[in-house]
């Protein structure tokens, strides 16, 4: 039996979450789940709607996104024009109502392409306690995290440094076979300071170092980028599900980062 | 025992109040508490779109809708779209362009074309293709759903066989 909590504040949240509770954000992932009779879900906490949580803003030179901020939303903000690529990507029109950047962020393999992106844009999370955490670090422990996301601040990028792209096999919505994400700044045509992440190519979005390190200094074209073509199979190690295998996965990872590198077939 | 919660809400412009059991989705509520069968459970994990219906005017799946989250909306669903004996243009359209065979995507499908025409009277049909871009049939090919909701906005399809 899974019961319902519904409270006022995100503190009023962590402050009753525990062993089998689980945070109501646009219910995609977790309605299924209760859908579908999972055992691990025995109370969800709602946090009552409207709420300020859902808004985004404009910082500088970065923005912030509520952690109950939808697809749709981002979608519709000319603030958040670089992410539409990336929002659009989120399931059809009606997921894309529900479904939240909190929620992107907790998503399991092979969902959390929105939080791939972030990866890259250097995102750093308020926390319900009133702390500050980047990205990087919470999603290797996520699924131990007892402070729950607020809002999420991401650089903006300029002109094309950010590029994005989602492989599926059904056409043309599906999960990801896999997802990559880019921030390529470069100084005198030569990439300086670049940022690599993939989604569903290991237990959650990733960056890969030695793939941005591959990039340091070269220019983007065939031969610049052929190093870190090289290094993308050597560094990551995709699960199998039904959608593909590891195997295929770290087979045409090289492929489709040559794609984005080189600007063809981004999105 | 299972806890009730009373909801309120708009459905097809009536009001409806129910007891909605904890964790219950809007889908379950709307055909087996209210009695509106024309929103389909397909794969009850948001992946066909049948249950698309409209929350305060946008596509939502109420397969994934906590039912309580609707108290005080508006919801819309594929019965509210005829007016007595007249259907609705895209109900119109999609008899006239044989869009329909099987029928079960067909109240989904009806759902997320109608907000479409609803905020852009005169799409492309790159924004037809993209609006039903959520919802899976196996029957048509897509193609006759496409041209049935260009038709229903009053252009001319592009079908020629």
């Amino acid at each position: 039996m899974v019961t319902i909590t519904t409270v006022d504040t995100l503190q009023e949240a962590a402050a009753s979450s525990g062993q089998g509770s689980s945070l109501l954000g646009g219910g995609t992932l977790l309605m299924r789940g209760v859908n579908y009779g999972d055992q691990d879900v025995s109370r969800i906490v709602r946090l009552r709607q409207p709420t300020p949580l859902a808004g985004i803003s404009s910082e500088g030179e970065r923005i912030r996104l509520g952690a109950f901020a939808t697809m749709a939303t981002i979608m519709k903000s000319g603030d958040t024009a670089f992410l539409h690529p990336v929002a659009r990507a989120v399931g059809g029109p009606a997921i894309r109502n529900m479904a939240t950047v909190g929620g992107n962020i907790f998503a399991p393999h092979p969902y959390g392409d929105f939080a791939v992106a972030l990866l890259v844009l250097d995102a750093r999370l308020r926390m319900s306690d009133g702390s500050e955490m980047d990205l990087d670090r919470l999603l290797p422990v996520r699924d131990t995290e007892t402070r729950l996301v607020e809002s999420v601040s991401a650089l903006r990028p300029a002109g094309d440094d950010f590029r994005f792209l989602k492989v599926t096999r059904v056409k043309p919505r599906g999960a990801s076979v896999l997802s990559i994400a880019a921030w390529l700044p470069r100084r005198a045509g030569r990439v300086s300071g670049a940022r690599v992440a993939f989604g569903a190519m290991a237990p959650t979005p990733v960056r890969v170092p030695e793939v941005e390190a591959a990039l340091e200094g070269v220019n983007l074209d065939q031969n610049g980028i052929e190093r870190a073509l090289q290094s993308v199979a050597n560094n990551l190690n995709p699960p199998d599900d039904s959608l593909a295998s590891g195997w295929y996965r770290k087979a045409v990872a090289p492929v489709h980062l040559g794609r984005l590198l080189l600007g063809q077939g981004t999105r | 025992m299972m806890a009730k919660t009373p909801v309120q809400f708009s459905l097809n412009g009536s009001s409806a109040a129910v007891f909605v059991d904890d964790a219950q989705n809007l889908l379950d509520v709307l055909r087996r508490g209210v009695g509106d069968l024309t929103p389909k459970y397909g794969c009850g994990q948001g992946t066909c779109g049948s249950c698309t219906v409209l929350i305060d005017g946008e596509p939502h799946l109420s397969c994934l809708t906590l039912a309580e989250t609707v108290e005080g909306r508006s919801v819309e669903t594929t019965n509210g779209l005829a007016a007595g004996p007249n259907l609705h243009a895209l109900q119109e359209a999609f008899m006239e362009n044989f869009a329909a065979q099987c029928g079960y995507c067909t109240p989904g499908m009806l759902m997320a074309a109608k907000a479409l025409l609803d905020r852009t009277p005169r799409p492309s049909r790159e924004e037809v293709i993209e609006a039903i871009s959520g919802n899976i049939c196996r029957c048509t090919g897509y193609d006759p759903i496409i041209d049935a909701i260009m038709a229903a906005s009053g252009q001319a399809t592009r079908r020629t066989g």
